[in-house]
């Protein structure tokens, strides 16, 4: 079970919560469980045809597993998680603290936008990079009159690094910050007058306070870079995402099984070396402590630096992007004889992410159900499966959606239900994860209350629990929507016939160099990305 | 605005979604294409205009395509396959998966190079491998034009040419280096490139806009991608050069179609086919693509030399079928990398 646990991320419960399930009527429980169940079996789905599919390349599989082109592959992943998981961390730790604890001016703004890079696609931040920092790109126009005439080129692993750094950033800034936010002060002022200076109190009281953040954070980091296919696909490195879309392009299903399975389970060694490395040490405070507000260190000197540092990742991660877009939009490019018109887009883009995003939400509804409020083993079990989606990449599951629909249903293959389903399989966790913590944090009390005036358990279930976890509800459906409308690979292989979305759009106007045809879209799915965004944001920040 | 306002407007747009999206009906003809939709997307949905006959058409690598029709044998949705190259069709055909063509169908090709010798696929445009190249580049590093694919291995070129490793048209320019060389030496060619730093893009297209850029002296492309670009700005530069004495780098292809034996709508299909060889569709090749027309009444429409004075290696456009060998030798030698 320890593998198991590691998938998905823990959530201490209160012992109280769980005696709920208890006093349900064995009937409701086992409904609960029933949906629960065939949700995990469609879960399973890819699992076992994933496993199908490597087996039945049987030697040549083996051959083909230990070759060193294979093994290449496996260190060019390494090799581009590490280094950008650890420069995301140098950018993300300095930002974090700057827009927490610092009186950097403007530090909300420098945040907001900082974070904007979250709503840009990682493959359309690859496309505007190869533009700006190309061998003949902006950057080199710019240094052209100090007497570069080309600059190396950027696709590769510089690109893929780069890229990756700077979309994942955001995920690290987020708990770091938090977790600085609320930081016990008095152990620092503690630290202070026993003789440390600033930098001593940031190392040896803030950091290690800072490192279950950081960690988190940094898995998560991790997981996005090695599942990530537009950036390396676009950049043109062969990570795994990349290695597996080739040979699912030429029909070989066998040896993308077994390089899928191969990255599957580099997957779940990270997250069990996570686990065995989490610190077992305390981070919380102990006593009540003397509740105050928390002091902004000014930067003296150190304020220009600062704001100069805050304004290139934001120029990195928002305005490099927006500018080529906008310089595309508006310059002369090949015209594309296919003219899409955007409204086709965003129906069908927005459409089949708001019908993914209600799948999804309701399909987590009974697991989340279960997790929160009945902790059999079994039930454990079922919750830990439907996580699986944090460690099969987008690329993964659509490889063994198409082989399942192609050898068992072909009635559904290339049609909106199985694309979805593939949506629901890769974003299921994102949603369990978010209802899950709204129900845990309503005390099952008000449940018993309204049963002992009467009510049934669904309908106390329903006039009760749901309502008080509507806005966690809610948070993980626009999560799960976000996600669906920028994710490519998956919706590359699954889509049905000529159904086009502002990623298909994006990736194949690039292709083809249309890149007036890249801008458009582009800027419509940032512009919708970052309005479902900012009401995740105002959730989270309603709840700290 | 509200979260629940949000959930409103969400719910609203699903429904749309599925109460809008069109219901598909079996009468709809199946189309596999190879082919860029912005090459044939325009006169299917002409062919659909003038015939009423609908079309669904799937977009894909001709490699891809072909392979994912072999894969769903007698399962394919697929009526017709549209390739950008004979060899995805000789695939095809030797599976036997390819209906027989009528003899009036074929016989509008003018040159029986560009038909199958059994007739179960036809060619529909033709096209040459060329090296396109900007002169202003050439010149800024000194460079001559070459005389072979093999001449770009060399040092003086490092780092300066582009090619597409996974696109069709390179695929089929491989095979026939392996029918013509030998395995032996079209990987040799292969890691020489690799060695020398060739630039890789993942279509023509790009290839043509890094030469334009100066990203890249030039690049193995097909011939009709720049007449795109000069079409919107007369003044580039960068031009065609087609390798002499029939050098690889010089081989003539053709896009063709055929109908698959699992079809359901055998008479539509082979409408479609009809319609891809008729004057409307072979003067849209030629004037709109920017490829060689293939029917005998229709002329090229740019200046280019005339098919049959361009020094193309002899060879059987059938007998570049060997796909997955090619595309197996050109991932083995690392050019996906």
């Amino acid at each position: 079970m320890q593998l198991a646990d590691a998938i998905r991320p823990r959530l201490r419960i209160n012992g109280h919560h769980h005696r709920v399930l208890a006093r349900w009527q064995v009937g409701n429980r086992q409904l609960a469980q029933a949906v629960s169940l065939a949700v995990v079996a469609v879960v399973m789905i890819p699992i076992a045809y994933l496993v199908l599919g490597a087996v039945s390349a049987g030697q040549e599989g083996i051959d083909y597993l230990i070759r060193a082109r294979t093994l290449r592959i496996v260190g060019n992943s390494i090799s581009l998680m590490t280094a950008a998981t650890l420069l995301a961390t140098l950018i993300a730790v300095p930002f974090a603290w700057l827009t927490s604890r610092s009186d950097l001016p403007w530090r909300r703004a420098w945040l907001a936008l900082g974070l904007a890079a979250m709503v840009i696609p990682s493959y359309l931040t690859a496309v505007t990079y190869t533009e700006a920092f190309g061998p003949k790109g902006v950057l080199q126009s710019l240094l052209e009159p100090f007497g570069v005439d080309r600059l190396p080129p950027i696709k590769g692993f510089a690109g893929a690094t780069l890229t990756l750094t700077v979309v994942t950033f955001p995920y690290i800034v987020l708990p770091v910050r938090a977790a600085l936010l609320h930081c016990d002060r008095s152990l620092e002022e503690a630290g202070q007058s026993l003789g440390l200076n600033r930098w001593g109190v940031f190392r040896q009281i803030i950091l290690p306070q800072l490192r279950p953040a950081l960690s988190a954070g940094m898995l998560m980091t991790a997981l996005y870079c090695l599942s990530d296919f537009g950036a390396v696909a676009v950049m043109h490195f062969n990570a795994f995402t990349r290695a597996i879309f080739i040979q699912t392009e030429s029909y070989r299903m066998d040896k993308a099984s077994v390089l899928a399975l191969l990255l599957v389970g580099m997957t779940l060694v990270l997250l069990l070396l996570h686990s065995r490395m989490q610190i077992r040490g305390r981070h919380y405070r102990v006593g009540v402590g003397a509740s105050r507000h928390l002091e902004l260190l000014p930067l003296g000197r150190w304020k220009a630096p600062a704001l100069i540092f805050c304004a290139s990742i934001v120029f990195l991660g928002v305005v490099i992007p927006l500018l080529v877009l906008f310089k595309w939009l508006l310059g002369h490019t090949l015209t594309n004889p296919i003219q899409v018109p955007l409204n086709l887009l965003i129906h069908n883009t927005v459409g089949v992410s708001a019908v993914s995003a209600l799948v999804v939400t309701l399909a987590a509804f009974p697991l989340a159900l279960l997790a929160a409020r009945g902790a059999t083993r079994f039930n454990r079990w079922l919750v830990n499966v439907a996580y699986a989606g944090n460690v099969l990449p987008g690329i993964v599951i659509a490889l063994a959606l198409v082989m399942f629909a192609t050898q068992n249903m072909l009635s559904i293959y290339q049609t909106l239900p199985l694309l979805i389903i593939g949506y629901a399989i890769r974003y299921l966790p994102f949603s369990i994860g978010a209802t899950e913590s709204a129900f845990a944090q309503i005390n099952p009390r008000y449940e018993e209350a309204a049963r002992s005036l009467g009510l049934s358990p669904w309908a106390a279930l329903a006039r009760i629990t749901v309502p008080l976890a509507r806005g966690g509800i809610l948070a993980g459906l626009a999560l799960v929507f976000l996600n669906v409308m920028k994710e490519l690979p998956t919706t590359l292989i699954l889509r049905p016939i000529g159904f086009r979305t502002f990623a298909t759009r994006i990736w194949s106007a690039y292709d083809e160099a249309f890149l007036s045809s890249v801008a458009l879209p582009g800027l419509a799915l940032i512009l919708v990305s970052a309005f479902a965004l900012a009401i995740i944001l105002r959730r989270e920040e309603a709840i700290s | 605005m509200s979260i629940q306002r949000l959930a409103s407007l969400l719910l609203a747009a699903a429904l749309c979604c599925f109460v809008v999206a069109p219901a598909l009906g079996d009468d709809v003809l199946t189309v596999y294409s190879g082919r860029n939709e912005s090459l044939i997307g325009p006169i299917l949905a002409q062919f659909t205009e003038d015939t009423g006959i609908e079309t669904e058409i799937l977009y894909g690598g001709t490699s891809a395509v072909a392979n994912q029709i072999l894969t769903e044998g007698e399962n394919s949705p697929a009526d017709v396959f549209i390739a950008q190259d004979g060899g995805a069709l000789g695939a095809l055909a030797a599976a036997d998966m390819l209906h027989k063509l009528p003899a009036a169908t074929i016989a509008r090709v003018a040159n029986e190079a560009f038909v199958s010798p059994d007739g179960v696929w036809t060619g529909l445009s033709g096209r040459a491998r060329v090296f396109v190249y900007s002169p202003e580049s050439l010149d800024e590093h000194g460079l001559e034009l070459p005389n072979s694919i093999h001449d770009l291995t060399g040092e003086e070129w490092r780092g300066l040419v582009g090619w597409a490793p996974a696109n069709a048209s390179f695929v089929s320019n491989v095979t026939a280096m392996r029918v013509l060389l030998g395995e032996e030496e079209t990987a040799a060619w292969l890691a020489g490139m690799i060695a020398n730093g060739v630039q890789a893009y993942p279509k023509n297209t790009p290839i043509v806009q890094a030469t334009i850029d100066g990203e890249v002296v030039g690049g193995l492309v097909n011939h009709y991608y720049l007449f795109r670009f000069l079409a919107e700005d007369p003044d580039i530069t960068a031009t065609l050069h087609f390798f002499p004495a029939g050098d690889l780098g010089s081989l003539i292809n053709a896009a063709g179609a055929a109908i698959l034996k699992s079809t359901d709508q055998p008479y539509d299909a082979l409408a479609l086919v009809d319609y891809l060889l008729s004057d409307t569709a072979q003067a849209y090749f030629a004037q709109t693509t920017y490829e060689y027309p293939l029917v005998a009444s229709v002329e090229p429409s740019v200046d280019l030399p005339a098919l049959a004075d361009i020094e193309t290696p002899e060879i059987d456009l059938s007998d570049l079928a060997d796909l997955q060998g090619t595309l197996t030798m050109i991932e083995e030698s690392g050019a996906l990398d």
